[in-house]
């Protein structure tokens, strides 16, 4: 067998952004009705990070959000919990305690999320100290102008020693696609993410709009299912932000399951960083198991 | 009925090959496409759709019962049950469909342009209104999914209705400083790969520069071209403008022999079109072939691979390859070929075979049982041949005619399965080592329908499109249609031009004034 392309970040990888768009409007034909549509909305409640990433948030807010996390609805006792919640990393020993006896796990971003624009060192500060106060995942940022600028090695390094300073932490690795501009940059970062370390990849901060997008959440399952057939390792994936309603989980879903297969339909490999995303979930859950839409004040804002 | 070769050859030569690194297509790495998540049945209501037990000949207006009393049957291909009864036609009941249509002619060919336009794009309105029972009968008569008949079908031949609709009174801008006058009567013969679109193609241009027609659809396929006579009806199209006359081959050459045709427009295979051509020498009939293909769909190394799999899925197991520009012979250059054919073979297991009406089906029922042996019968010369198979792991219905959407890898330029055309969901595949040889690849043949060229750079583009001898190519895509864009082969593929400005050539007589 002789050796053909190799797929990394420093060789182009023609996309079509035309194809693209095609390829994901053929998947949201899907049809997904009855107990397919039941299965998949309780899948798509137990991979969401929800997430409250705000200057304003304090204790109060994050333990609203975990008991949130824990029982998403009390009158359906029987759902499961949320994968994460997703906070600032001052708020991650409140998180913490709360989720302690759980298995929903606290994420924090660090890097100087959002935008990173810090020394290495003091992303590397950042990033130890979401760790010493308990994160079970951190979520950096790439520098995004230099990835812009061509000086790749440079996002390379600074992804390498955050997943260092991570140790088994699991790092998930956010390239801010809003700001890349073309589906050929997103399968370039998202090969380099994945080379220098990343446990999963992630579309967006939630801060710039676009955020994440059917068409670019497709590039990057496909550089995910193209490096583990060339190396056998799974990557994850994590769309986050602009997903709101339960439909477009769904399709979210038929993406997932159209391009790496079942393996990764479990929070352990996919994810949905989003908040207001639960409710209409519990919603439609609600919907299927009862014939009816409930009024939106049956359901816990937090 | 199924025809299920299991891929065992390719798992041995993989392990023949025995690569020790887990990083190339032999990994032996698979995605699991199949377990965990499976879509529950979605299937299109069919409550709404009226069809009637038998069907009688459209003609002067009113459904007329065949001279000779005989009947066929119409089967649905996903059940093997008949669906309906419908008139089989003789001489005499062509003869009087062409009479009704002459008579007719005489009034819509004088009548104003504008008036004229107006009936069709009513027409138009009429197949969008009922758009959801068109798209229901074209895939139970003819076993194509839903998401296609919905979503292509008759869209498009919506479409088509309207454009010609706005040609019918601009006729002086379409040819300036000459008259385009009506030819007269048109005998219209069209298959069952696409049932309402052809009719479409072939109607509207017809009627709007002022013929009138009589179509005859094909034998396994009448249904939706009996439902359209409802609907010329229901719309007050004048009688005898457009007649319907069902029947087999018998019918058709009926049709194309009789003295008081004009123009004969057909679409169908090279071989009837040779023995058409024949009937036609000599006499003063005007005609237009829209004939067979084997389309050469070319992939360069810096295409975009993952979007070129699509273009690919698109091109040959759209409506189950029974598409005569389908692109079924893949050219990929041997830089990339191992990739691009692992990225093939695992989109392959995600189309979905089975009911047609079923909303998530990729890939509906072969149209009839003697396409289906035909299939049968192509795969079996492809293993004598010594090509290497490939099929999907997709399951299919226990009834019906279902083929799985097939690859043969290890194929060269002789033998039969690349050079035939099968009209099936079956890719034969080739590699290259330059442009120029994809090019000579691509001309050697006797079709010249269609096909492909993907790639990143421009350049590429312009100078494969020039030298490929196909009346159509598509770059970066496939199978896309427009009304507005000329549709036509070179060679063995045809001769006159379907759709936009050139489609209105083959219904007139130009005269300089």
């Amino acid at each position: 067998m002789q050796e053909q392309i190799k797929y990394d970040y420093l060789t182009n990888y023609p996309i079509d952004e035309v194809g693209v768009e095609e390829r994901v409007a053929r998947l949201n034909s899907r049809s997904i009705k009855k107990e397919s549509k039941i299965q998949a909305l309780k899948l798509a409640l137990s991979m969401i990070d929800l997430t409250t990433l705000e200057g304003k948030d304090s204790p109060g807010k994050v333990i609203q959000l975990c008991r949130k996390a824990l029982q998403p609805h009390s009158e359906l006792p029987g759902l499961p919990s949320v994968a994460a919640v997703c906070v600032y990393p001052t708020m991650v020993p409140v998180a913490k305690k709360e989720l302690e006896a759980s298995d929903v796990k606290v994420a924090s971003v660090s890097t100087a999320f959002p935008a990173g624009m810090v020394k290495l060192s003091a992303k590397l500060e950042d990033t130890r100290f979401a760790i010493e106060q308990g994160a079970d995942e951190i979520d950096m940022v790439i520098s995004r102008g230099e990835f812009l600028k061509g000086n790749y090695n440079f996002v390379f390094d600074e992804i390498a020693a955050v997943k260092d300073a991570c140790g088994d932490v699991h790092l998930k690795v956010i390239l801010e696609t809003g700001e890349l501009g073309t589906l050929e940059n997103v399968r370039k970062a998202s090969f380099l993410a994945i080379h220098a370390g990343a446990d999963f990849i992630k579309t967006s901060t939630g801060k710039i709009s676009p955020a994440a997008t059917q068409p670019v959440t497709l590039v990057m399952l496909e550089a995910i299912r193209d490096h583990y057939l060339e190396t056998g390792k799974m990557i994850g994936m994590k769309p986050a932000g602009g997903i709101r309603k339960a439909k477009q989980a769904i399709q979210y879903l038929v993406l997932v399951k159209e391009t790496l297969g079942a393996a990764w339909l479990t929070p352990e490999w996919f994810r949905f960083g989003a908040s207001s995303l639960t409710n209409d979930l519990l919603m439609q859950i609600v919907k299927q198991e009862s014939g009816i839409y409930q009024c939106t004040d049956y359901f816990s804002n937090d | 009925m199924m025809s299920d070769f299991s891929n065992t050859t390719q798992q041995n030569e993989d392990q023949v090959n025995g690569s020790e690194k887990p990083t190339s297509p032999n990994s032996g790495l698979r995605l699991d496409f199949s377990s965990f998540w499976e879509y529950s049945d979605a299937p299109e209501s069919k409550d709404h759709v009226e069809i009637r037990d038998r069907y009688e000949h459209f003609i002067g207006g009113t459904f007329t019962e065949p001279v000779k009393g005989r009947y066929m049957k119409s089967y649905n291909p996903a059940d093997e049950e008949v669906i309906a009864e419908f008139a089989e036609g003789t001489s005499g009941d062509v003869d009087s469909a062409v009479k009704a249509a002459r008579k007719a002619f005489g009034k819509w060919s004088k009548i104003q342009p504008k008036e004229r336009g107006k009936y069709i794009y009513r027409l138009a309105r009429m197949i969008q209104e009922r758009s959801r029972e068109f798209a229901v009968i074209e895939s139970i008569d003819g076993g194509k999914p839903i998401r296609e008949s919905r979503d292509v079908d008759v869209p498009l031949a919506a479409a088509h209705f309207f454009y010609y609709a706005g040609w019918a009174d601009k006729l002086e801008y379409a040819f300036p400083g000459r008259k385009a006058e009506p030819l007269g009567v048109c005998g219209q013969i069209i298959p069952w790969n696409f049932p309402l679109l052809m009719l479409a193609w072939k109607i509207a241009p017809a009627l709007a520069t002022g013929n009138t027609v009589v179509l005859k659809p094909a034998e396994t396929t009448p249904l939706t071209a009996l439902k359209f006579a409802e609907l010329c009806r229901d719309a007050g199209l004048p009688d005898g403008v457009v007649n319907i006359v069902t029947g087999a081959g018998q019918t058709g050459s009926s049709i194309v022999s009789h003295p008081d045709i004009d123009k004969i427009a057909f679409t169908g295979s090279t071989a009837v079109g040779k023995i058409i051509q024949k009937l036609l020498a000599g006499t003063t009939k005007k005609y237009t072939l829209e004939l067979g293909g084997k389309g050469p769909n070319i992939i360069f190394e810096d295409a975009p691979l993952d979007q070129a799999v699509e273009g690919v899925v698109n091109a040959i197991f759209f409506n189950q390859g029974h598409v005569c520009c389908a692109g079924s012979r893949l050219l990929v250059q041997e830089s990339v070929a191992d990739k691009f054919i692992q990225k093939l073979r695992d989109r392959m297991e995600t189309l979905i075979v089975g009911d047609p009406l079923d909303k998530n089906t990729d890939i509906g029922a072969i149209n009839s049982k003697e396409q289906y042996e035909r299939i049968l019968k192509y795969l079996e010369i492809g293993r004598q041949e010594g090509a290497t198979i490939y099929q999907g792991n997709n399951s299919l219905p226990e009834k019906g005619y279902f083929c799985k959407p097939t690859i043969f890898t290890n194929v060269s330029q002789s033998n039969r399965i690349v050079k035939e055309e099968i009209f099936g969901p079956v890719l034969t595949i080739q590699t290259f080592r330059t442009p120029d040889e994809a090019i000579e690849k691509a001309n050697n043949t006797p079709y010249g329908l269609a096909g492909g060229v993907w790639t990143d750079k421009g350049a590429k583009i312009f100078k494969t499109g020039a030298e490929v001898r196909t009346g159509v190519l598509w770059s970066n895509t496939y199978n896309k249609f427009d009304p507005a864009s000329p549709f036509g082969g070179f060679k063995e593929s045809g001769l006159g031009r379907e759709g936009g400005l050139h489609g209105l050539y083959p219904y007139v007589n130009l005269k300089q004034t």
